[in-house]
């Protein structure tokens, strides 16, 4: 019974084949436009917040600017940090700008970083050679250090630096690793390192604070387990620093780059739901052009319909055949659609320069938007066919 | 043993017309034997259409009893009404009501397709439903590839298909030549002879007279006929 009515309606949509294109030709739009838009919008800030991730979302940064009292954080403070639940570590962040050189060759506008062990589990940036500093570098007597190939070209040009002594701030320090200068994406330090320096250079953060002639630290990033929990120990960070700094207001900042990521997976929603919402009213548009071709089909037809009433067609079957040609309608001008719209959203992301990734959701709900709009604006003309008496319908001329 | 297989009494039907109504069968009794072929003979506007549709289950009674073999036909819904049909009535109309589009065969097939009938049994019954209407050799032609007279024989064959208890006809030569309608008529004698019951409208005496039996119409009142 099914397939006899789509044998029909196929049929009668192929005998019209004008009517019919111009009428699916509204679904098409509408469909290509959901799909290319979801498409786009997903590809570009899917790939957009990858890279802010990768700049550290899974962390807050502290910049405590301290007050008269207290210029910065301490280690005890520190400590009450790491206990925090979903703190996966803390990492204080030293910087300070001094010199750099070995016998003969002085660098003297050098960024000096010191960080501690946690920061180098987190980073996922390998060197180009030796090795991470670990807690055993960190007891404050160690004076090991990892270079920048900026400082390797200048300092060591033709020789393997890994195991070299080189001299920070008058102070002695052994070179076990080299990184890639390009390497730290971290948007914070990136924000600290003054952009003319000759080179980076990180040490232990306890030489480093010694080095900076300060007992406190003013830049703390703290390492989350869970993302999506970023609010509450965002809550949780501004109690105990609250505590540390004695209630004083304005005695630190905090940039959490989770919460903003946060922001942007909402606006992202709320983009691509206002433009679904936008390209469905081209959806609509095309369901009452559907509508209206139904209607117009089932008056042209009226006697066909009696006269199947006539051979013993029930009204639900007369229903059902009007609900299928509306259906197949409506569906050929959603797989149409389907392929136009990944076509062009292939070509805008291929514009664009982001990577293309087909949206299973949107194929979805390019196809459920057909049927719905087949059976929403299909059921009132097959209602109609269905309730014409078949007398009536087949005096018509 | 023919058995009365049509009964109509005092089947009355008005029609409301704005604030008048106006009663266009008024009162009619019929009853119709098994193997039978009836002419119903009346001029337009006498109430023979409005008969046929009764009688065709297109159309109900404002009152009266109709019993088609012996049970009561009192059905409103149309659902129902339409399994009526599809069981008890083969139609064939003045202007044939061919679906343009399919083959000969296809419409044969139209009522077996709502009687839910596979596509193979369909092919079958059609087929040898044409060739016995003599068109065995035109199955898949479309109606327009047809003479008239032809196109007549493709809807009596699908007037048949569902092997109904009645052939409905209305003006079944109405729309042909005089040379094609004698044959149509050959063949409703064909059939008749073969037991089918025939029911056949018209307003054209010397047609209504080539059945065995004639009533007459007029004015919603019908009248037997001494042939």
């Amino acid at each position: 019974m099914i397939r006899e009515n789509f044998m029909m309606a196929l049929d009668n949509i192929i005998n019209n084949k004008m009517r019919s294109f111009l009428t699916s030709l509204g679904i098409v739009i509408g469909v290509a436009s959901v799909i290319a838009l979801i498409t786009i919008v997903q590809s570009v800030t899917g790939e957009m917040m990858s890279q802010f991730e990768s700049m550290g979302a899974d962390k807050i940064t502290v910049m405590a600017t301290g007050n008269a009292l207290k210029s910065g954080l301490s280690t005890s403070d520190l400590q009450e940090l790491e206990e925090i639940p979903n703190v996966s570590g803390v990492s204080p962040s030293v910087s300070i700008t001094g010199s750099a050189g070995k016998r003969g060759t002085l660098l003297d506008e050098v960024s000096i970083m010191g960080k501690n062990e946690t920061y180098f589990q987190k980073d996922t940036t390998e060197l180009i050679m030796g090795r991470k500093l670990t807690a055993l570098d960190m007891d404050g007597h160690t004076y090991t250090c990892i270079i920048d190939q900026d400082i390797v070209k200048t300092i060591f040009p033709n020789e393997n630096p890994i195991g070299q002594r080189i001299v920070v701030n008058g102070q002695g320090y052994e070179v076990v690793g080299v990184r890639d200068t390009e390497s730290n994406s971290d948007v914070m330090s990136g924000i600290n390192s003054s952009p003319s320096s000759d080179g980076t250079i990180i040490i232990p953060y306890k030489n480093a604070l010694s080095l900076s002639g300060s007992s406190t630290y003013s830049n703390v990033d703290i390492y989350l387990e869970n993302t999506d929990l970023s609010d509450e120990t965002n809550t949780e960070v501004e109690a105990v620093l609250d505590a540390a700094f004695n209630y004083k207001d304005d005695s630190y900042k905090i940039v959490d780059l989770g919460s903003i990521l946060d922001t942007m997976n909402s606006m992202q929603n709320l983009l691509t739901t206002l433009l679904t919402g936008i390209a469905s009213i081209a959806l609509v548009v095309g369901g009452i052009g559907i509508m209206n071709m139904m209607l117009v089909s089932v008056t042209e037809r009226t006697r066909e319909i009696g006269l199947r009433k006539a051979l013993g067609a029930e009204p639900a079957q007369i229903q059902t055949l009007f609900i299928i040609e509306a259906l197949s309608l409506s569906l050929i001008g959603g797989i149409i659609g389907i392929a136009l719209g990944l076509t062009i959203s292939m070509v805008a992301i291929l514009l664009i320069g982001t990577t293309f990734s087909i949206s299973w959701g949107a194929i979805g709900l390019g196809i459920g938007f057909s049927v719905a709009v087949g059976l929403v604006f299909g059921w009132t003309p097959a209602k109609k066919a269905s309730g014409l008496k078949p007398i009536d319908a087949l005096r018509t001329d | 043993m023919p058995e009365e297989i049509l009964t109509m009494k005092n089947i009355v039907k008005e029609y409301e017309m704005g604030n008048e109504v106006s009663t266009i069968l008024k009162g009619v009794n019929l009853s119709v034997q098994s193997g039978e072929f009836l002419s119903i003979l009346g001029p337009s506007g006498s109430g023979k259409s409005t008969l046929m549709n009764i009688i065709g289950f297109l159309d109900v009674p404002t009152s009266g009893e109709y019993l088609l073999s012996g049970r009561k036909m009192s059905g409103q819904e149309e659902k129902l009404l339409a399994q009526i049909r599809r069981k008890e009535i083969g139609f064939i109309f003045q202007s044939f009501y061919l679906l343009s589009r399919q083959s000969a065969l296809k419409n044969v097939e139209l009522p077996l397709i709502y009687a839910g009938v596979d596509k193979k049994l369909r092919h079958e019954k059609a087929a040898e439903m044409l060739k016995k209407v003599g068109l065995g050799e035109k199955m898949n032609h479309l109606p327009r590839q047809l003479s008239g007279g032809q196109q007549q024989r493709v809807a009596i064959a699908r007037a048949l298909i569902n092997d109904p208890t009645i052939l409905l006809a209305d003006e079944p030569t109405g729309a042909l030549d005089q040379k094609t309608g004698h044959q149509v008529m050959e063949l409703f004698h064909q059939l008749n002879q073969e037991g089918r019951t025939i029911i056949m409208i018209t307003h054209d005496v010397n047609l209504a007279k080539q059945a065995k039996r004639v009533v007459r119409i007029l004015d919603g009142n019908i009248s037997e006929e001494v042939v």
